[in-house]
C-alpha cells in the first residue's frame, strides 16, 4: 500500500497518532461504514439462521469476515456509479445501499424482492441503485464491466464501474480479456479482487503461478494494489485513488483485498481443506472489531455509541426478515413474464 | 412503369446481402447515437466478410470498434453496454467462435432480464457468419442456430435474402432483447432488391416464398433458397410445393407452417444444422402435438445436416448438408408415398 503523508489530509481534524487513512474519514462516514459492516454481518447471520429453520431453499455464499473490503471499496463511490458483484455478493449489495428488507424478500423468493423472486441470493440486482447484479458464473461480471465502462465513456456521464470478483475468478479467461480491454481503452473501471485465499477448496498457492492477484496488473499496464482487506480505512483510501483515476480518464486499476471468509464456501461445504487454527487466526482479525477498537483508541466514538450502531443494525435486520417472511410468493402464471422485453 | 408488370422496374436497387446489412448498420447508426459496432477486424479491414466495409470512415473509431481476439470478453462487453443504455451490434467473426462466448450470451445476456425481475433489458445484436460450403472445414463451417434457439431469452434470426438481411437487422437493433443473427457465408455476395429507406421486417414472421398445394417445404437461410430452386424443378414434374422461409427460428412462426400443412397435407423440413436434435425435430413435434397432425397424409420428413462435423473434402462437404437434389428427391418421395 502506498504511504501517505499526514499533511496531505487537509482539514481532517487529525487527532494525535491517528493514521491518515482513518483521519480522512469523518465521523459520519465512519458511522455509515460501520453500520453497513454490521448490516452485512447480521444479514448473513440471519440468512444462515433462516436457512437452518427451513425458510430459505437453495444455497448461499456468506462473506462473514470480508465486510471491510465490500464497504471500504464502495465507500468513495458516488450515488450514480455502478457495481457488479459475485455469487458472494450480499456484502456488496448492502455496502452499495441496498435495502435489507428487499434483499431478504428476494432471498426468500418473494414477489416483493429486488428481482421479484426470480434471482435469489446469487442474482440480486438493484438496477436503479446502480447494482448491475451478482453473478452465478465465476468471472461473469468482469467482461460486463468493460461494456459498462464503454457505455460510460460514450455517454460521457462521468460515472465509474466497480466490479468484484474472487481470487479463483482471476484464473478465468474472462478476467484476462476484461483487464486487457479495459486497459487498452482506458475505461473507468475499478477491478476489485476479494482474495479470501480459496476458490471453494482450492487454495491460491495451488491455483496461481504468482503470489498475488495484484501482480497480474502489470501484464495489463495498470496499477495493482495489494491490501490488507480487513482494514476498512486502508481499503477506502486506496479505493478513493483508484476511483478518482478512473473518473478522470486515467483508466482502470486492480485492487486486491486480502481477506478471509469465516464460513465454508457454501452450505454444502464440509470444510475439509483448512484448519481450525487458520480460521481462528483470521477471526482474531475481525474487520468490525478492529475498526471499533481503533475508533475507541482515538476517542472518536465511545463504547455506548458503538453499541448503539450495532443494535440499530440488528433491529433493521430482524424487521427485514419479518417483512420478507410475510410477503407473497410470485404467481406461477407469471412464470414467463420477463423472459423477453416487449 | 405499369404496375401490373412481372418484371422488376428498372429503378429497383439491387444490393448484395453484405451491402444490405451494411446499409442497415449505417442507417441505424445515423438514426441513433447509442448504436455502435464492435468486433474483430470490423474497422479498416471492413469485417472478415466485408459487412462493415467503409463504416469506420463514416462513423469513426469510437463507433466502429476493433476489438482484441477475445470473444468471451467482447460478448460480455456488449452485455454491459446494453444494460447501461447503449445498443451494441457485435460481430462474431465466424459463428463457430461463439463457442468461446457462450457464457456471456447464454448465461448473462439471455438471463439478465428474467433474473432481475424485468428490471433490466439487454438490447444487443450479435451477427454470426455461419454455414458450410467454403471449404473451411469443421471449425469454420457450423450451423449452430438451434443451440441458441433452445435458450429462452434469446431471439434467433436467419435472413436468406438481401431484403431480409437489411430489414431484419434493423428490426433486431430496435428489439429490446438479445438477438442473434446467423448470416450464411455463401449468401453475402447474392444480390436482390433492397429499398433505400430504413424498413423493418418483423421478427417472428415466416415468409411464404412460393405457394403450392401438394407439399410444404420449410427451410431458412440458404436452405430456403435451395428449397425454392427445388420447388421449380418439382413443378416441372407436376408437384406443387409451397416453400416457407422461416427467417426467425425463435420466436418461430408456427401459425404459417400449420396453415400451410393444413392445405398441403405433407411436410418436409430442410435445415443445414446437424439433423439430430435440431430445428426439424422441433417443427415435427409441434405439428405432431397439434390438431394439424390429423391433416397429414404422409410422415413428416426431416432433411438435415449429417451427424458429422463438416469435412474439408469438397465432395464430402457437399454431401454433409442437404442439396437441391436431395430436396427434390425427398419431396417427390413424400408426395408419391402420400398418394400410395
Ligand atoms: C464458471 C464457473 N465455474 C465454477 C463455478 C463453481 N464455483 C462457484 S464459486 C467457486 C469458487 C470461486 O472462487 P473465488 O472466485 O475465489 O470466489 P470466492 O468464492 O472465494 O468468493 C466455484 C468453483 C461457477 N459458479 N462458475
Amino acid at each position: 500500500m502506498s504511504a501517505r503523508k499526514t499533511d496531505e489530509i487537509a482539514g481532517a481534524g487529525l487527532k494525535p497518532n491517528q493514521r491518515p487513512e482513518l483521519a480522512a474519514l469523518d465521523d459520519e462516514t465512519v458511522a455509515r461504514a460501520l453500520t453497513r459492516m454490521h448490516l452485512i454481518r447480521k444479514f448473513e447471520e440471519a440468512a444462515e439462521a433462516s436457512y437452518m429453520r427451513g425458510l430459505i431453499h437453495g444455497t448461499m455464499h456468506l462473506s462473514i469476515g470480508q465486510e471491510a473490503s465490500a464497504v471500504g471499496t464502495t465507500l468513495p463511490l458516488e450515488a450514480h456509479d455502478y457495481i457488479l458483484s459475485t455469487h458472494r455478493g450480499h456484502g456488496h449489495c448492502i455496502a452499495r445501499g441496498a435495502e435489507p428488507k428487499l434483499m431478504f424478500a428476494e432471498f426468500f423468493g418473494k414477489e416483493t424482492g429486488y428481482c421479484k423472486g426470480r434471482g435469489g441470493s446469487m442474482h440480486i440486482a438493484d438496477v436503479e441503485g446502480g447494482n448491475l447484479g451478482a453473478n452465478g458464473i465465476v468471472g461473469g461480471g468482469l467482461p460486463i464491466a468493460v461494456g459498462v465502462g464503454m457505455s460510460i465513456k460514450a455517454q460521457k456521464n462521468g460515472r465509474v464501474c466497480m466490479v468484484f470478483f474472487g481470487d479463483g475468478a482471476s484464473n478465468e479467461g474472462a478476467f484476462h480479456e476484461a483487464l486487457n480491454m479495459a486497459s487498452i481503452w482506458k475505461l473507468p473501471v475499478v477491478f476489485v479482487c476479494e482474495n479470501n485465499k480459496y476458490g471453494m477448496s482450492m487454495d491460491i498457492g495451488r491455483a496461481m503461478a504468482v503470489a498475488n492477484v495484484a501482480d497480474r496488473a502489470s501484464a495489463y499496464a495498470m496499477p495493482g494494489h495489494c491490501l490488507d482487506g480487513n482494514d476498512l480505512a486502508g481499503v477506502a483510501a486506496v479505493a478513493r485513488e483508484a476511483i478518482a483515476q478512473a473518473r478522470s480518464g486515467g483508466g482502470p486499476s486492480l485492487i486486491e483485498c486480502k481477506t478471509y471468509r469465516w464460513r465454508g464456501h457454501s452450505k454444502s461445504d464440509r470444510n475439509l481443506y483448512r484448519t481450525k487454527e487458520e480460521i481462528e487466526e483470521w477471526r482474531s482479525q475481525d474487520p468490525i472489531r478492529r475498526l471499533e477498537a481503533e475508533l475507541k483508541a482515538h476517542d472518536r466514538f465511545d463504547a455506548a455509541a458503538l453499541i448503539k450502531l450495532e443494535e440499530d443494525a440488528q433491529r433493521e435486520i430482524d424487521s427485514a426478515v419479518e417483512f420478507a417472511r410475510t410477503c407473497p410468493d410470485p404467481d406461477p402464471k407469471d412464470l414467463t413474464r420477463d423472459v423477453y422485453a416487449l | 412503369m405499369p404496375s401490373d408488370t412481372l418484371e422488376a422496374p428498372a429503378a429497383i436497387r439491387e444490393l448484395s446481402y453484405a451491402e444490405a446489412a451494411r446499409e442497415a448498420l449505417a442507417q441505424a447508426m445515423e438514426a441513433d447515437e447509442r448504436v455502435f459496432l464492435f468486433g474483430e477486424d470490423v474497422g479498416v479491414y471492413g469485417g472478415a466478410f466485408g459487412v462493415s466495409g467503409d463504416l469506420v470512415h463514416r462513423f469513426g473509431t469510437d463507433r466502429v470498434i476493433d476489438t482484441p481476439i477475445s470473444e468471451l470478453g467482447i460478448a460480455g462487453a456488449a452485455v454491459g453496454a446494453a444494460i447501461t443504455g447503449m445498443r451494441p451490434v457485435l460481430e462474431i467473426q465466424f459463428s463457430d467462435f461463439v463457442t468461446l462466448a457462450m457464457e456471456q450470451i447464454v448465461n448473462q445476456a439471455a438471463k439478465i432480464r428474467f433474473m432481475f425481475g424485468g428490471k433490466a433489458s439487454v438490447p444487443m445484436v450479435v451477427r454470426l457468419p455461419g454455414g458450410s460450403g467454403t471449404g473451411a472445414a469443421a471449425q469454420h463451417s457450423q450451423s449452430l442456430e438451434a443451440w441458441f434457439a433452445h435458450v429462452p431469452g434469446l431471439k434467433v434470426l436467419q435472413p436468406s435474402t438481401p431484403y431480409d438481411a437489411k430489414g431484419m437487422l434493423l428490426a433486431a437493433i430496435d428489439d429490446p432483447n438479445p438477438v442473434l443473427i446467423f448470416e450464411h457465408k455463401l449468401l453475402y455476395k447474392t444480390k436482390g432488391h433492397v429499398p433505400a429507406e430504413a424498413y423493418r421486417v418483423p421478427i417472428g414472421q415466416a415468409a411464404i416464398r412460393r405457394e403450392g398445394a401438394d407439399i410444404t417445404i420449410v427451410g431458412s437461410s440458404i436452405m430456403a433458397l435451395k428449397a425454392q430452386a427445388a420447388a421449380e424443378r418439382l413443378a416441372a414434374e407436376g408437384i406443387s410445393a409451397e416453400v416457407i422461409d422461416l427467417r426467425s427460428i425463435r420466436p418461430i412462426d408456427f401459425t404459417t407452417i400449420a396453415e400451410s400443412v393444413r392445405k398441403t397435407h405433407r411436410l418436409l423440413v430442410v435445415y443445414e444444422g446437424v439433423k439430430t436434435m435440431g430445428i426439424g425435430a422441433e417443427i415435427s413435434a409441434m405439428i405432431a402435438e397439434s390438431e394439424v397432425f390429423d391433416f397429414l397424409d404422409a410422415p413428416i420428413i426431416r432433411l438435415g445436416g449429417a451427424d458429422a462435423p463438416i469435412p474439408y473434402n469438397p465432395v464430402l462437404e457437399k454431401a454433409a448438408v442437404p442439396q437441391e437434389d436431395d430436396i427434390v428427391a425427398a419431396a417427390t418421395n413424400l408426395v408419391r408415398r402420400g398418394e400410395a
